[in-house]
């Protein structure tokens, strides 16, 4: 009996530990969550020649907090003949996904909660699951418009999942592991040698695949206001909706850095490596997490960009867009990097 | 060690139990949200065995994308549930051989004769089992594998032609012909006279 109890001690501090980063990285990751709404509003109201939120707090940094609060304190409303349990669970299916896949994402070099081998493969599982969230909140609020939003977003999901995945297959390729280091380590190099450039096509592909996972505009038709009110979640209200909205901008951020990571590098450096060893300004120009962040960053910023400029596609033409080009369009470039590989064409694949 | 196993039957507990309420609840959606848990553990449980190719791969096509398009099905139909369940009774003999005959088989298949070479030894941590996976598929087994592609392409197609149906009610769009239209041909301004 002592003997169990003292194994069962022995490995519980590195346990523990972990526990600890990660409680710290979803505060953390909570916080961006929140701040990138505000960035949402601000950033189409800059766009739009309008002011956006700037009441709540200096310059409207306090309106994400007082959201929040609001949407905290509002009551959650159980629609009639509602499956109690799903409805409850929906939300949270939403968003564990979107979180669960940071687990493997390298920050720095080797620097991540799980280095695992399969790392590419279980953030493609993991991203594939939060369409979930959408399918039984749609069918447990008992309502036509949260159905009719529900099948949308799992034929969306499901046909862009498959040019999302060729996108990744031609990454794999290049870089000859599914660990997401290697990946990192196999663009080292320069600019030119981080993958949107000997993959450009994929590099578009899992881009404009990722707005259409995240069910973001111009693929909203998920939500589509004008058709089907506002879609899955259109019977929830309080902190289940709230949930639902920060599941939304935790994978426009998850999204964001995977392509930063995938086809930008993650965390090198676009500076040559002399840089590094600058004073007083070295480290900034030098490979690190901030590079990781200063990208992720811009592409979030894509993600603001691309809602405040193109209207919304019609349904057929968002089922066109994924099998009929973005399908060939990936399968046509693997075949193209197949035959680069094959002759080792400088200086990407030497 | 004693996490490990502790793991291990909670992943258990979790498998047997969602597979259980799989086939006995009477909600079809439920049931089939009870196969994805139960999927879900089994990937799981094939990660603590070390193949990780194989348990993430069970996640990413059976809970991603199989289970989905089921869902999507499952939604949509109205099933009544009292027909299903009226010939109970009439199927329950049939069904009773059929489970002894696999829970036997299982017994032949499992026991301790047959599982005696799968002792392997523990491998290095920066083995990867996609790896040999993958050499495997593509020297030893190339064939094999080649031809079950060729199958499953053959299924792809014979699915597409059956569900083709010509529909003469339904209007179609063509993208190549509408991005030539000019308002000249769509609007007709006309002076009213006063």
């Amino acid at each position: 009996m002592l003997e169990w109890a003292q194994s069962l001690l022995a490995s519980v501090p590195p346990l523990l530990l972990l526990t600890a980063y990660m409680f710290i990285f979803i505060l953390v990751l909570f916080g961006c969550v929140a701040y990138v709404t505000l960035a949402e509003r601000r950033v189409i109201g800059f766009m739009q020649v309008r002011v956006g939120p700037n009441r709540v707090g200096p310059r409207g940094f306090g309106q994400p907090i007082a959201d929040a609060l609001k949407l905290m304190f509002k009551e959650m409303i159980l629609p009639n003949d509602a499956d109690r349990f799903l409805f409850r669970l929906a939300p949270l299916l939403s968003m564990i996904p979107a979180l669960a896949a940071w687990a493997v994402i390298p920050f720095a070099e080797r620097w991540s909660f799980a280095d695992i081998n399969a790392g590419l493969l279980y953030l493609l599982a993991m991203t594939s699951l939060g369409v979930y969230g959408v399918i039984v909140a749609g069918w447990a609020s008992n309502s036509k418009y949260a159905l009719l939003g529900a099948l949308r977003s799992a034929a969306q999901i499901v046909a862009y999942e498959i040019a999302m995945g060729f996108a990744l297959v031609g990454v794999l390729m290049a870089s000859g592991s599914l660990n997401l280091g290697d990946i990192i380590e196999a663009q080292k190099g320069s600019v030119l040698h981080w993958y949107w450039l000997p993959l450009f096509p994929l590099f578009l592909a899992y881009l404009i695949s990722g707005v259409a996972e995240t069910n973001r505009a111009p693929f909203d038709v998920v939500e589509g206001e004008s058709e089907i009110v506002a879609g899955f979640h259109v019977e929830y209200s309080g902190m289940g909706f709230a949930l639902f909205f920060l599941a939304e901008y935790a994978n426009i951020i998850l999204i964001s850095a995977l392509t930063a990571l995938l086809f930008l590098g993650g965390w090198l450096s676009p500076f040559p490596e002399s840089w590094a060893s600058i004073p007083y300004i070295g480290f900034v120009l030098g490979h690190g997490p901030h590079m990781f962040i200063a990208k992720t960053c811009f592409f979030i910023f894509c993600f603001l960009w691309f809602r405040a400029t193109f209207p919304r596609y019609r349904y057929d033409q968002i089922m066109r867009l994924g099998w009929k080009i973005l399908l060939p369009v990936t399968l046509i470039w693997i075949f193209v990097e197949g035959v680069l590989l094959y002759f080792e064409v400088p200086p990407w694949f030497d | 060690m004693l996490i490990q196993s502790a793991v291990f039957y909670f992943f258990a507990i979790i498998l047997v139990s969602s597979a259980v309420a799989m086939i006995t609840v009477r909600n079809p959606v439920h049931a089939a949200l009870f196969l994805v848990l139960a999927f879900f553990t089994s990937g799981a449980l094939w990660i603590m065995l070390e193949a990780e190719f194989l348990g993430i791969t069970l996640v990413l096509v059976y809970v991603g994308a199989v289970m989905v398009l089921f869902l999507f099905v499952v939604m949509m139909l109205d099933i009544n549930i009292a027909k299903m369940r009226a010939g109970f009774a009439k199927y329950l003999p049939v069904g009773l051989i059929v489970g002894a005959v696999m829970a036997a088989e299982m017994v032949i298949i499992l026991s301790k004769s047959n599982f005696e070479h799968a002792q392997v030894k523990p491998k290095p941590p920066d083995y990867s089992n996609t790896q040999e996976l993958g050499e495997l598929l593509f020297t030893e087994y190339v064939y094999p594998f080649e031809i079950a592609g060729v199958i499953l392409l053959v299924a792809i197609i014979a699915a597409i032609t059956l569900t083709m149906r010509k529909r003469t009610v339904s209007k179609h769009q063509k993208p190549h012909q509408q991005i030539h239209a000019d308002k000249t041909k769509r609007v007709r301004l006309v002076d009213i006279e006063k």
